[in-house]
């Protein structure tokens, strides 16, 4: 099987290509690659041909509304949905859905999902040994703020081994699923914590060859979010695809989403 | 159209990975309204990778207009009221790649349109979500004269439109990579 080096290597060389290509005056790249050998399960699970463009038509201009009668307030807050308290370091995690001319993206729906804090799934197929903690499932929701704003309190994950190769190691992350005002600009995504040693090594992260838009996905440790003898504050925004609908005045404002 | 002229850079998408089972689904996720509904159908497919094997951790999303063509406004799209039919739903894939939804032929969202139902599909092992679309099989004036079908050859054409099952229900399958890819869309 292989080991770490050898996917090291192959990482490597598609960053040295892609450095020279934009050396060249190739564009920057934006959003992983659809086709990167180094995580084994893209090679049969990647498109061979290109994206066709086209033009977004009515559907998908718009998108499914969500409000508070589908998620509870609660929902947000991942550390209370058992009787006892969770295992791990207690954090906030929040920030703005913007689209991409800065509008901030109302009354639309995160959805969150993680590892525990010894870097356990409860899924079924993650059986690795580490303890399941019976006081967190790992599982979040909320509906965006008019400002956009989101916000969870959880627990910092642990980083989570893997069968890509031989001591495959995810780095801590949060799995974030956004919603837009068009259906086009719908997104899930993985967000990381700030300086973590592992990034270099992990093919999933490494598949944005880009290094400024792999920082897009690292939060920032935020100390005016973090609670005294309570949590640690991390902020992280989140910018969807530009909306390509013609907005009417209530919606350019943020007014959009739930009015209840 | 917003006067702003910065334009912000998107955040990268990632794979979907292979824990999702117990955070996206929800009860009856996959019913837009429910099943035995007057003018309910079923909507099924297999999604298959690039050696032809069912993908056993896919999970998709589809949104529509009713079958008069109206998109749906209200907020409620988590919420199976046994009534209300809501546009969106989310179906994950079975351990044969088998995915199913409950819903109505879209209508035409202008007169004379060929009427789509618009996908999101997510994997593990895909690198970022593929948007596509599932066209009706019937009028074939509408399907010819739309634009994003009259772009492509009809080798690739097909990939886009269903089949119509003889209960009256839909089968479209995916074809991630290889022979019959299905056709996925960059809006961008």
């Amino acid at each position: 099987m292989e080991t770490q080096q050898d996917l090291s290597a192959e990482i490597n060389a598609i960053g040295d290509a892609y450095a020279r290509a934009v050396k060249d005056g190739a564009p920057a790249e934006t959003q992983p690659r659809l086709d990167y050998a180094p995580y084994r399960s893209s090679i049969l699970r990647h498109p061979t041909k290109s994206l066709h463009h086209a033009d977004p038509e009515t559907i998908e201009l718009y998108s499914p509304a969500f409000g508070h009668q589908d998620v509870h307030a609660l929902e947000a807050d991942l550390t209370i949905q058992h009787n006892g308290e969770p295992q791990g370091e207690r954090i906030i995690v929040a920030g703005k859905v913007l689209d991409g001319d800065g509008r901030p993206v109302a009354g639309q729906l995160v959805e969150i999902w993680q590892a525990n804090a010894s870097g356990r799934y409860i899924h079924k197929r993650d059986q690795h040994p580490a303890p399941l903690d019976p006081n967190f499932t790992g599982v979040g929701r909320c509906i965006t703020g008019p400002d956009g704003s989101y916000k969870f309190t959880t627990i910092k994950p642990g980083a989570y081994p893997w069968k890509n190769h031989v001591n495959a190691w995810r780095p801590a992350h949060i799995h974030f699923s956004m919603f837009g005002t068009d259906f086009t600009q719908r997104i899930v995504t993985q967000m990381y914590f700030p300086g973590d040693q592992l990034f270099p090594l992990d093919p999933i992260y490494q598949s944005i060859v880009d290094q400024d838009a792999r920082d897009r996905l690292v939060a920032t440790y935020d100390h005016e979010l973090t609670q005294p003898e309570w949590a640690l504050g991390y902020n992280w925004d989140i910018v969807l695809t530009g909306s390509k609908r013609t907005w009417t005045e209530n919606e350019a404002l943020g007014a959009a989403g739930d009015e209840e | 159209m917003s006067n702003q002229t910065t334009k912000l850079v998107p955040t990268p998408g990632q794979t979907v990975g292979p824990f999702y089972g117990y955070a996206l689904p929800y009860e009856k996720d996959n019913e837009l309204l429910a099943p035995g509904s007057p003018g309910s159908i079923r909507l099924q497919g297999t999604v298959y990778d690039g050696a032809g094997e069912p993908v056993p951790d896919a999970i998709l999303e589809i949104w529509q207009p009713d079958a008069d063509g109206n998109i749906v406004k209200q907020t409620g799209s988590l919420v199976r009221d046994g009534y209300t039919f809501t546009g969106w739903g989310r179906g994950s894939v079975g351990y044969s790649g088998v995915y199913t939804f409950t819903t109505v032929n879209p209508g035409p969202t202008s007169p004379g349109a060929a009427p789509f139902i618009s996908v999101v599909v997510f994997a593990r092992g895909l690198m970022n979500r593929l948007f596509t679309r599932i066209y009706l099989p019937e009028n074939q004036e509408a399907l010819a004269k739309d634009p994003l079908l009259s772009s492509l050859d009809p080798e690739r054409r097909r990939t886009l439109i269903a089949r119509r099952d003889p209960d009256g229900g839909l089968t479209w399958d995916v074809r991630l990579q290889g022979e019959g890819e299905t056709v996925f869309l960059d809006f961008q």
